[in-house]
């Protein structure tokens, strides 16, 4: 049964949520880059040494390139939500997005050097695979495509390349999409995970494509 | 044709762990099956078991889960006694058997075998159990009988992977009927010498070393003699990827991954792929099964 929530009730939690997260607001202020970008190399390492050690179950090299290209799909998202974060619910992440960017792509590498280094192992068979696997062909995509943009991820590539830069780094939204892709092609039957990071990438796209449309009206 | 085994092993009688760990140098499969004597060349490979840790914790049950160490996890909550099989179709004597009727029919042997993944992983499991021959013959297969097919426990309360429709549940798997009553195809029912654990399959599982790992059903229900080729679930799921046969097979790859090497579980983070053999190493024993046949099609 639907459950229909007077308008004010909505309103109050409506109130509660942006509330709550505002007090977050003023320690992010004081929270340096630095932190950010320490707190988000540290994971691998710690998964490396766990990998080498038997930590990470049997079979440590799928469970190391899984996780790493897990939690570089959950940065991607990161990035793309950090808009509509401070726009509906008004927490600001803006300061951290250039660290959050850097961070999935720094992911991105390391999963790619899984694979090619400890999965895969025979160069004859990587090129055979990115040509003949469609989901590899799709994730090298994706990694080829965010490659330009961690490149010109510094100041001087924004001042150099002006408002060509916002344009080029739109190329992330196909980033993501190719990396949920990815994961959608490459697990067996029906698994819903996959399907809920792709969920919600298409919810952040379709609310850019929203305030878009209503830009282009005023 | 019952009672023509007699049952002189029981679980304490079988090899225990320390046996097999200490045995480092283990002649490839057959033992006691009256195959060693043709054994290939192959059977002078060494081959030295997985650990329990590794067999039991790196597991496709996807009742439980899709995660490989989902079984492990969650598999307990799987009841396993009372456990019947029910066997139907093409045979003289249909029923519900106990497990502990057929247990008591059957003569438990070791069988070490190379397991072989789907995904490109494989392991050496120590079995324990019976010749699935030895099963069919105690329900009589009829003449016209060419197939038989298996059924896996389908309990959701039970098993919390059912949640989500991955399979079109209960899972089912098939054999054609020469390849079920090959001497290598078993009905296992225990690992190193005691009883099967519920995240391999307990209480008896298929196991038909030439095949993907898949093609090995666990928790069987049920075992039906078919005169036609029964559906299989990963084959109705993706048929393009998963043949009926699926037959181990370097030299055809899967759409979305080769099938020329395998990553032997247990080498750690740093562990080297090795080639894949043909018929996962029992060319020898089993590719009269398939003469003539075009094996890139009967995938």
């Amino acid at each position: 049964m639907r459950i229909k929530w007077p308008a004010f009730t909505k309103a109050w939690i409506w109130l509660r949520i942006t509330d709550v997260l505002d007090r977050f607001n003023p320690y992010l202020r004081k929270l340096p880059v630095w932190a950010v970008y320490l707190a988000g190399v540290l994971p691998p390492v710690v998964w490396l040494w766990m990998g080498a050690t038997g930590r990470l179950g049997v079979e440590p090299i799928s469970a190391l390139e899984h996780k790493l290209g897990e939690a570089a799909l959950q940065l991607l998202i990161l990035g793309l939500a950090v808009t509509p974060l401070r726009r509906y619910l008004g927490l600001n992440l803006i300061k951290f997005r250039r660290a959050i960017g850097v961070l999935a792509f720094f992911y991105v590498t390391l999963h790619l050097l899984v694979w090619l280094v400890l999965d895969v192992q025979v160069p004859q068979q990587i090129w055979a695979d990115i040509v003949k696997r469609p989901y590899i062909t799709v994730g090298m995509a994706g990694f080829l495509l965010l490659l330009p943009l961690a490149l010109t991820s510094n100041d001087f590539s924004v001042r150099r390349l002006g408002p060509k830069w916002r344009s080029l780094h739109r190329l992330v939204y196909v980033g993501v999409v190719l990396g949920g892709l990815h994961y959608v092609m490459l697990v067996k039957g029906f698994q819903i995970e996959p399907l809920i990071y792709m969920a919600i990438i298409a919810v952040l796209l379709l609310l850019r494509l929203q305030k878009q449309s209503k830009r282009q009206a005023a | 044709m019952a009672h023509r085994w007699k049952n002189d092993l029981t679980h304490a009688d079988v090899t225990p762990e320390q046996t097999y760990l200490n045995r480092r140098q283990v002649i490839a499969g057959l033992a006691g099956a009256g195959l060693a004597a043709a054994a290939g060349p192959l059977s002078a490979e060494t081959l030295e078991p997985n650990s329990w840790e590794e067999i039991t914790t790196y597991n496709n049950f996807y009742e439980f889960g899709t995660g490989k160490e989902d079984p492990a996890r969650y598999a307990h909550l799987m009841k396993t006694e009372p456990w019947s099989v029910k066997i139907d179709g093409l045979v003289d004597k249909p029923g519900e058997y106990s497990f502990q009727d057929i247990m008591s029919e059957m003569t438990i042997e070791e069988r070490l075998y190379r397991f072989r993944c789907v995904e490109a992983w494989s392991m050496i499991v120590p079995w324990n159990g019976f010749e699935l021959a030895d099963l069919l013959a105690m329900a009589g297969v009829q003449d016209g009988a060419k197939y038989v097919a298996f059924e896996t426990l389908y309990r959701p309360s039970e098993m919390p992977g059912t949640a989500y429709r991955t399979i079109d549940w209960p899972y089912r798997e098939g054999l054609r009927l020469d390849e079920a009553m090959h001497p290598l195809t078993i009905m296992a029912t225990g690992i190193y010498g005691k009883p099967m654990p519920n995240q391999n399959g307990a209480p008896l599982r298929l196991v038909v070393p030439w095949k993907y790992g898949f093609k090995s059903i666990k928790s069987i229900v049920r075992i039906t003699l078919t005169e036609e080729e029964p559906p299989t679930s990963w084959n109705q799921l993706a048929p393009r990827e998963y043949g009926f046969y699926s037959n181990v097979n370097p030299t055809v790859d899967h759409p979305r991954w080769s099938q020329a090497s395998e990553r032997r579980i247990g080498g750690g983070l740093f562990s080297k792929r090795q080639p894949t053999l043909m018929f996962n190493g029992y060319e020898d024993k089993v590719a009269s099964l398939y003469e003539g046949m075009d094996l890139a099609k009967n995938y």
